[in-house]
Parts: structure tokens; sequence; C-alpha cells
């Protein structure tokens, strides 16, 4: 289980993304307010085009919201300049692609070195921090092989020891399982669980395998852009007992 | 200092080997035909250098702008030995040497028709002024005789020997020695005695040119100042160096040519670059958004895809001198409009040549860089992410 505290680590309030275009107005997100807190994992769930990836884009402000409130970590995303936006996300956020989204051409070790170019480390200790990320998905005897090298399951790990190696306070995760087997699945939410329980990191991820939601200690629902109220699904959707 | 890898930029490059390659290979060939250009002025400048003493001073006749065209005569050329300043050998004679220049067809297999060299007259003074040419082969021609010695270059390029007779004035004339003028133009001169080749040009009491040596660097300038302001004199004169300098004029129109030649191509080479570098960042979309999540800012983005289109035309820079290094030491010439003969030099790939190459090469790359760079730093994260 979680070991979720009282202290939100992430509010939003009314939230908001709205796409124009001439005299079309789309909401892929609308109104959504939640609040998460220190410790806990949290699925959203939703089929597709509901904003489930779009709340958590505005989340690592990978986005800006047309509306609303966001407030990660104490900062106010949306009074923050894009280079402060780029350097806070390093700091604080570990992002999880569904396509993994490693460099091809960078070794595993370099992969999980890059995010920490940007902090003041020397070279030895970038590597010792990658090294240790990558022993704890399971990877140690793969450093120096590319992504093409390994398979689905072991990019996702290598990604995983990425979005951890900066010690963030959140890790995001879109969709993490989507492209893998049931096994490499089974192996990424089994990390994520570890990640949440043994290093009492936040964990917020998207995913619409009801197998992989049941692993969070919370679940929350979205349906055409809004965030449904706390224990409500969408219709014809059975709940996830988590 | 960079934040995105140097390694991130190499190992793209060596992924797409034929891409990298043909780009490369399209910047090379334009730096080769710079560099081809800029080697052979480089060749002519440092042989028409070398050829000008600074201490030495040349007398033309007043408007006269090359030797061929001059006329000193005997009774000047007295009266400019009596002046201060001109240096004296250790048998006390004064440096000075009265010469005549004239002007044979040479024909080779290149150039049937023929072409115009240098034949000069002159003393033994006027051979140890000339400090680099040096006999390597046969004797010195004879006073009184119609011998004449040939440069190095004449050899190369025309194919004449030891013995050979050329037809010319009022006789023939045997070649009885080779010079090597080291990197100077007596290599594409032929030397004769003053008094032999005056008189078989009926030019007896009117020459050419007088050369002297100044005591000291010094004394340069107010030697040349004493000559010109004597009005019974009427000459012109100049240090030795100034008179080669003027015809490095010479290259210019193929200077000019190659340039614009290479202009355009750099055009061409710059947008191959700019190509390349655009079908990279539409390729690697996905790539840039995933650097921006993790923290890279737009600058680092920019900086990378300019450092690997800098460093795709560096490949096509070192690549460019490669092609051209055998040009090295190659034997030319160029007709000059100051002489109205051919001056045979040698290419000359300097170090600053290579470097001119080089530098060119990154111009071109940053120019075709700048703006896939610039548009691979505006992109949005999550249209890159969702472009495959």
């Amino acid at each position: 289980m979680s070991s979720a505290t009282q202290q939100p680590v992430i509010t939003t309030r009314e939230l908001t993304k709205e796409y124009r275009r001439q005299e079309y107005h789309v909401y892929a997100l609308r109104d959504a307010s939640i609040e998460i807190h220190q410790g806990e994992f949290v699925a959203l769930m939703g089929p597709s085009g509901s904003g489930k990836s779009t709340l958590l884009h505005l989340i690592a402000a990978m986005d800006r919201p047309t509306g609303g409130e966001i407030i990660v970590l104490g900062h106010d995303l949306r009074s923050l300049s894009e280079s402060e936006v780029a350097r806070w996300r390093n700091a604080h956020i570990g992002f999880i692609f569904q396509s993994f989204n490693l460099i091809p051409v960078l070794t595993a070790l370099e992969n999980v070195e890059l995010p920490l170019k940007l902090t003041r480390l020397s070279r030895r200790e970038r590597l010792d921090h990658a090294r240790r990320a990558l022993e704890l998905v399971g990877l140690g005897d793969r450093l120096s092989h590319t992504p093409r090298q390994m398979s689905g399951g072991q990019e996702q790990r290598v990604a995983i020891a990425r979005a951890l190696v900066t010690d963030p306070d959140l890790i995001l995760a879109d969709e993490p399982t989507g492209n893998l087997d049931a096994n490499s699945a089974k192996d990424v939410l089994h990390l994520l669980t570890r990640l949440n329980q043994e290093f009492g990191k936040t964990v917020v991820m998207v995913t619409h395998d009801p197998h992989a939601a049941r692993t969070a200690g919370h679940v929350r629902y979205l349906e055409k852009g809004r965030l449904l109220p706390n224990g409500e699904v969408p219709e014809d959707w059975a709940p996830i007992h988590a | 200092m960079l934040a995105i890898p140097l390694s991130y930029n190499l190992r793209n490059l060596t992924a797409r080997k034929t891409t990298t390659a043909m780009t490369a290979l399209g910047i090379a060939l334009t730096v080769a035909v710079l560099l081809s250009v800029s080697a052979l002025v480089q060749g002519l400048r440092t042989s028409l250098a070398a050829s000008g003493n600074p201490l030495q001073v040349l007398v033309l006749r007043k408007g006269g702008t090359a030797e061929l065209n001059s006329v000193i005569t005997r009774t000047a050329f007295q009266d400019i030995l009596a002046r201060p300043r001109i240096a004296h050998d250790e048998e006390g004679q004064p440096m000075a040497s009265l010469e005549v220049v004239t002007v044979i067809v040479l024909e080779s297999k290149e150039n049937p028709s023929g072409i115009n060299i240098n034949l000069r007259g002159l003393t033994p003074m006027g051979f140890r002024l000339r400090d680099e040419v040096k006999l390597t082969a046969g004797r010195m021609f004879r006073p009184g005789h119609r011998e004449i010695v040939a440069g190095r270059s004449l050899v190369n390029r025309y194919g004449v020997y030891l013995g050979q007779k050329l037809r010319f004035g009022r006789g023939e004339w045997e070649i009885t020695g080779i010079m090597d003028g080291g990197r100077t133009s007596a290599n594409s001169e032929v030397f004769a005695d003053l008094n032999q080749l005056a008189a078989d040009q009926n030019r007896s009491t009117a020459l050419s040119s007088v050369l002297l040596r100044a005591t000291s660097l010094a004394e340069v300038q107010p030697l040349i100042n004493d000559l010109e302001t004597d009005r019974r004199l009427n000459v012109d004169a100049m240090t030795e160096a100034a008179y080669y300098a003027q015809q490095t004029s010479s290259a210019m129109p193929i200077q000019a040519l190659g340039t614009f030649v290479a202009l355009i191509m750099s055009i061409g080479s710059s947008f191959a670059a700019m190509n390349t570098m655009y079908a990279a960042v539409a390729r690697r979309s996905s790539e840039i958004g995933t650097l921006r999540v993790l923290g890279f800012s737009r600058r680092s983005i920019l900086l990378a895809f300019l450092l690997e289109s800098a460093l795709l035309s560096l490949i096509g820079g070192v690549l460019g001198c490669l092609l051209v290094l055998p040009l090295n030491g190659l034997e030319t010439g160029v007709g000059s409009f100051v002489t109205f003969s051919e001056l045979t030099f040698s290419f000359h790939i300097t170090p600053q040549v290579m470097i001119t190459g080089v530098v060119f090469a990154l111009i071109m790359g940053v120019l075709g860089g700048i703006l896939p760079a610039a548009s691979a730093a505006r992109k949005q994260i999550l249209p890159a992410l969702k472009s495959v």
C-alpha cells in the first residue's frame, strides 16, 4: 500500500485545456479539480480522448492550461517561464512514456545519464548514479546495450531508470505498459509499485488497462474531458477496486 | 558548456552513413575547388615573394612597368654605380647588375604554338645578387658565347635538356647548365651572358634594368629616393619585393574565377547541408520532444543541431583538404600580364590554406544548419513527441 501523507503535491482547480480552431472550441480537459498527496500512487483512467493524458501533460508542465489553477510541488506552473519550467521538470519530475522514448544512438547507461547532464554532478558521479539506477531496475548487465539491442520490456525499464535517476519527487507515467507484453508489463508495474512503496515516490499513471490500474492505490476516472467525482466511473465501465 | 553530449551528434552522423557521406562529399568538392585556387595563388605568391630580396632595389626607365618595356643605358648604369648606399662585395665591387630582358618562344607538347619565356642577360654579379639560384647540372655559360642556363621548371614542363640547342636571335644557343632557383621565378627563366645577348638583340647600349643591393635595410628607401629624384637618370626605382608583388595580379583572374565558382558551389553545399539537417530534425522530432521533457532547453537543442551540422561540414572540410593534398608541389604556370611571359611555380598547400578550407566548410555547415537547428529548437513538446 502507498504511504500517502496529508500534504498535497498536486493541486488543480477547475483546470481547463481548450483548443480553438476558428469557430470550433474543443475542450481536452474541463474544470478538473484534484488533489494528489505525497506518497500516493494514483491511476488516471478513461476512454480514449477523455483527457487523462492532457491532465498528465499539464501536471508535467509539458503543456500550458487555458484556464484554472495548477500547483505542483508548491509551484504555480502558470507563473514559471519556459526555462524555469525546463529546470523544474529536470529536478522534480521523472516521466515515463508509452513508447519508452529512449535515444536510439545512446547506450542504456548514456540514456540514463542524460538528465544528469543538466546537474552539477561530475562525470564519475553521473555514471555512478546511472549505473545504480540501472541495477535497481535489474539491468546492471545491459549498460552498454543500445535500445535496438534490447526487448521492449528492457527498454521500458531503462526509461524507468532514466526517470528516477535524478531522484525526482514525482513520477509521471503515460501508459507505461501500453506497448508491452503481459510479463514485461507485470515487471514494469512491480517496479512502479516499489518506487512508490519502498522509495516513497508519488506516482501518477495514465492507463486504460484495468489490470495496471489495480496496482495503484487510488483510481480516478475521466470522461469527455471531465474528471469524474471520486468513486464515480464512466458509463459501461466496471469500477476497479485498487 | 554543451548539455547534450557530443557523442549524440557524432553517433547520429554515423548512424546515417550514406546521407552523411553524400553531404560531406558535396562540401568536400566545394572546399577542394576553393583550396586548389588558394594553393595556386599561394604558390604564385610564395614564388614571387621569394624572388624579391628586401635589401635589393630594381631600377627601370621612368614609367616602365616591367623589365621588358624598360630601357636603361650603360651611361646611366655608370652613374648609378657611383651612388652611395650601394653595397660592395669583398673585392670592393659595387653589388649592382645591369641586365637585359627579352622573351623567347619555347614550344612544348602541351603548347605546340609556344609559350613566352623570359630570357635574361646578366653578368656574374647578377648571379651573386640571386642568392637562391644554384647551378644543379652542367656548367655556367661562358662570356662571349651563345650559351644559356635554363631554369629547373623549363626542364620539367618543356622538356629542355643539357646540350639542347635553341634557335632565337641571330643563331643557335646551347643549354650548358640547369639552375635551381629555389622558390624564385628564376626557375622559369633562361639566363645568358649580358654582352652576348645584348649584341645578339641589337641592344648593346639600351639595356633593360639594374638590380642593386643596398648596404642595409635602412638605406633602401633613401637609395630609392636618391635615384628617383635625379632627373638626369630619369628612372623609377622600387624594392625588388614590391616589383614581384605587383606581378601577383597575374593570378587575379584565376583567383576571381575560382572563388566565384567555389562561392556558387558553396551555396549548393549549404543547401545540401540544410536539406540533410532538416531531414534529421524531422526524423528525430520525437527525440527532440523527449530531450525537452528531460529538461533540456531550446538553446541546448539549437546548439546540438548546429554542432551536428558543423561536424558534418568539418568532415567535408577535412575530406576536401585530403582531396587537394596530391596537388601540393605540382608545377604549373601562368602568363604574367606584367612580363608577358610565363611564370612557373608550384601549388602550395600551406597549413593556412588548409585552415581556410576547414573554416570555409564550417561556415557552410553553420549557415546550412542554422535554420534547421532553429526549427528544432522552436518545436513544441507535445507535437514533437506525437510526430513519427
